[in-house]
């Protein structure tokens, strides 16, 4: 934490600004004197201490210090605090927020608090929303009346502090605006590493007092009466993100980034039309490598291609299919609504292969599995796999791909061994390629 | 030489040579493959990337690192777009630079999670409350994805504001041979940086059309950021002079300069009649409708707009010399159509605009345009 040893700094509140905005008595003019006095006490280097506020009176509050102030939307104080945090961990973060903000960024405050990033958090709870009019927030007490509890409210408030320190926050403290001693509590909160929470109940002058009689001494009471602790609630020695974070990645520091992997021209395609495969199969059915091996082995052939997957989101089940096109020339329209050759590898991607199957003719070719010839009715040129002599079962869809790539002429079949074997573990590889020998006598 | 990659290898590429150094963003298909990319990669060039609770939060951690001087990227789909919304505005309030990737599917809501849409072209222009100019540039190829990807970079440092890139599921997961040593490289710009010998004013400006310098959170200088409506020094204000000075200067600081943000790909013919214009993934669909079409013995001109918003008018202007039909596809029901007619119908003869459209998730087909191009 960077402190200022030359001279000392007096006060962090404006010059320009020395009226607060607040009405008489409101409970946040006593809570900034009290931040105020808690950064007088550390001495830290304004331009180094980030007070970022969110909506409400209390996100009034920034512009009436000097140091380096930002003002956010309503409930979200939080997640800017995060990313400067995480920018640059060096510097001191101070959010300040109402319980309105509290209820509208729940999630923002469970996740700051569960992730353990290094910044303090004043809730200026005055148990309800000053600036829209006195409505009820998550804190307000059971009873409590408001402009949108007329009746009293039949809600529980929320527990601020326990809520947090389950949440795994390094430091906990609920208190009011009264207490003396909280410009030390703020100072103990800012210096602690991780996430840290003063819960700070108020008054509100012109709302919450008025429409429930309320007072100090009611404050305290409703306090005790709800059975909410008060004082340090929680104390933990965890890690802070944002250094965490660098610790842990300290190594990758320097490796080289997405660096290009390119594919060279070895082999010679006879290819003269453009060609768009499609390949169907099931989930598990190895459709898509072999589909990016029919690609590359194109490439190394030195044609253009591209490759387009459909699955369902739940992507071990069902079909899944893959389009391939390869062509002399760029490749433009990447659409395949009739496929020049079309293998079908098995029944769970038939109900979706039924505009392709119409749209194909008598230029074009199926390639089907014996279990299904029967029951496709097409146009296509109909050409059925013969699997007896190639018993690698989980490697169909190789076998018959390159039985489609020797059949279709599309390019040599060496491109297409090199595909399969390209950055493979050699056991694998070694696999693949046997699959590939079996494709000999499947056409 | 060629590399086999998708669109979203290309993005980040072209993000990381930008310069970008913090990401932080929230998965949802078909947008996740960019943040994958980008957590991977980032803490190799000393950069931070994030996930975060949702994309609320993901948004609102670019603006806090970008405040701090970093130079952030976030991708998204257009459920997350509608999260982003409320943030893109205090973004363009307190001018802060911030790229945001929009990879469309089919909405509304949900929608199709997997399925190609342009839906969201009109959503990004008035993405946000109060009505101000927005940059959206739109790559219809993986050159694009990067080139672009740069240029957006450049756009939010230099006009310290939200850029957006509007891309789709096939840009995106579609995998393409394309020779990634011709790849533009542009020269990365950082935004202007006040001079630490000067009083800091965070808004001050001279001029209505001028970007204020930036001063960095935890810099020299003592800085004052706001969502709400601010005087030059970044106080709250509701004088009708300063507000109505920073509400004018928001428009003015991008409506000033059409002329840098304007990015087309004009591809004239000789003594053609019709004009196809359109952008993302169904400039594919056109480009090759147009080569049948040449080949054809027929003629056609073509404009790929590169640079959605603001609308490249004096590209479009310039393109429709001469020209009787416009025809444009794009995959929603005729959204661009109507910034097109608006420019057409400024025109003397007056072209006519004819739309393609297609909402059922499958790409247009080339020969739907060349039937539409007629003789
Ligand atoms: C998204 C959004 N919704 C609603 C509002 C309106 N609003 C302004 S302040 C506020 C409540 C503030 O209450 P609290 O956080 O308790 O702060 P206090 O005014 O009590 O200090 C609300 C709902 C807003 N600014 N933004
Ligand atoms: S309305 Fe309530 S919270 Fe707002 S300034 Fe007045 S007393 Fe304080
Ligand atoms: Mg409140």
């Amino acid at each position: 934490m960077d402190t200022l040893t030359h001279s000392s700094i007096t006060t962090y509140r404006s010059l320009e600004r020395p009226k607060y905005p607040f009405c008489p008595g409101c409970g946040h003019t006593l809570t900034n004197d009290h931040l105020n006095a808690a950064l007088v006490q550390l001495q830290l280097d304004p331009r180094k201490t980030v007070v970022v506020t969110d909506i409400g009176c209390v996100g009034m509050s920034d512009q009436y210090f000097d140091v380096q102030a930002f003002h956010g939307l309503h409930g979200r104080a939080i997640t800017y605090a995060t990313g400067i945090k995480l920018a640059n961990p060096d510097l001191t973060v101070v959010v300040l927020m109402g319980d309105g903000g509290v209820g509208i960024g729940g999630a923002h405050l469970l996740n700051a608090a569960r992730r353990n990033i290094g910044i303090t958090v004043l809730v200026f709870n005055n148990l309800n929303f000053g600036m829209t009019g006195g409505q009820h927030s998550v804190t307000t007490p059971h009873g409590g009346r408001t402009a949108t509890t007329r009746g009293g409210n039949l809600e529980r408030p929320l527990d601020i502090c326990k809520t947090v320190a389950a949440a795994g926050a390094s430091y906990v403290y609920r208190g009011t605006a009264f207490d003396k001693d909280l410009p030390a509590r703020i100072a103990e909160a800012v210096q602690t590493p991780g996430f840290s929470l003063l819960d700070i109940w108020e008054l509100c002058t012109a709302y919450y007092v008025p429409n429930n009689n309320f007072s100090k001494g009611a404050l305290l009471q409703t306090m005790q009466g709800l059975g909410l602790a008060s004082g340090i609630l929680q104390r933990l020695d965890t890690p802070e993100l944002a250094r965490a974070y660098r610790e842990e990645y300290a190594e990758q520091r320097g490796k080289p980034v997405l660096p290009p992997s390119f594919i060279e021209k070895k082999y010679a395609s006879a290819l003269t039309a453009t060609t768009r495969v499609v390949l169907a199969g099931a989930a598990g059915g190895k459709v898509k490598s072999t589909a990016s091996a029919l690609a590359l082995g194109g490439m190394y052939a030195g044609l253009w291609a591209t490759q387009r997957d459909e699955y369902p989101v739940t992507v071990m089940t069902g079909s899944s299919i893959s389009e391939v096109i390869l062509s002399r020339d760029e490749i433009w329209f990447m659409g395949v609504a009739k496929p020049d050759l079309l293998a079908i590898l098995s029944p769970e991607c038939l109900s979706q292969m039924t505009s392709q199957l119409r749209a194909m003719d008598e230029t074009q070719t199926l390639y089907v599995v014996p279990e299904l010839a029967q029951q496709i009715q097409t146009r296509a040129h109909k050409i059925v796999f013969n699997f007896d002599r190639a018993p690698i079962k989980k490697s169909l869809a190789l076998t018959a791909t390159a039985a489609m790539v020797r059949h279709a002429n599309l390019f040599p079949l060496a491109a297409f061994r090199e595909a399969i074997s390209a950055g493979q573990p050699a056991e694998i590889a070694h696999e693949n390629l046997k699959a590939v020998d079996a494709s000999e006598f499947v056409i | 030489m060629r590399e086999f990659i998708d669109g979203a290898e290309a993005i980040a590429r072209g993000a990381l040579d930008a310069g970008c150094n913090f990401f932080a963003g929230y998965p949802i298909t078909p947008a996740t493959p960019i943040m994958l990319r980008m957590l991977r990669e980032l803490p190799k060039v000393g950069g931070i990337g994030i996930q975060g609770e949702d994309e609320i939060a993901s948004i609102g951690m670019c603006i806090g690192a970008a405040m701090t001087g970093a130079k952030t990227l976030t991708a998204t789909s257009g459920p997350g777009i509608s999260l982003y919304s409320e943030n893109i505005g205090m973004a363009i309030m307190g001018e802060v630079p911030l790229v945001i990737v929009d990879v469309m599917r089919l909405g509304p809501a949900t929608g199709g999670a997997t399925t190609v849409s342009q839906g969201d072209v009109q959503f990004l222009r008035w993405v946000t409350s109060g009505g101000f100019p927005i940059i959206a540039l739109c790559p219809s190829g993986l050159a694009d994805c990067y080139t672009l990807t740069q240029h957006a970079f450049n756009l939010a440092e230099k006009f310290r504001a939200p850029v957006f890139i509007a891309t789709d599921k096939e840009m995106m997961s579609a995998q393409q041979s394309v020779d990634t040593a011709t790849f533009e490289k542009i020269q990365p710009i950082n935004r202007v940086y006040a001079s630490s010998a000067e009083e800091f004013v965070p808004y001050k400006i001279q001029h209505l059309s001028d970007t204020p310098a930036f001063a960095p959170v935890g810099g020299e200088h003592l800085i004052r950021f706001t969502t709400s409506m601010h005087d030059e020094r970044g106080i709250i204000t509701k004088k009708p002079a300063s507000v109505d000075h920073k509400g004018r200067h928001l428009a003015a600081k991008i409506e000033a300069h059409r002329d840098e943000l304007e990015f087309v790909k004009h591809d004239p013919q000789d003594g053609a009649h019709t004009l196809i214009v359109s952008y993302g993934i169904t400039a594919r669909s056109m480009i090759q409708a147009a080569h049948n079409t040449r080949a054809n013995g027929k003629r056609v001109s073509t404009l790929i707009v590169q640079s959605l918003w603001p609308l490249p008018e004096k590209a479009l202007r310039d393109a429709m010399r001469g020209i009787t039909r416009v025809i444009v596809p794009e995959l929603n029901l005729g959204q661009y159509r109507l910034e097109i007619e608006r420019v057409a119908h400024a025109r003397d003869p007056r072209p006519v605009v004819i739309g393609i459209n297609r909402v059922d998730g499958e790409l247009i087909e080339p020969e739907e345009i060349e039937a539409e191009i007629g003789d």
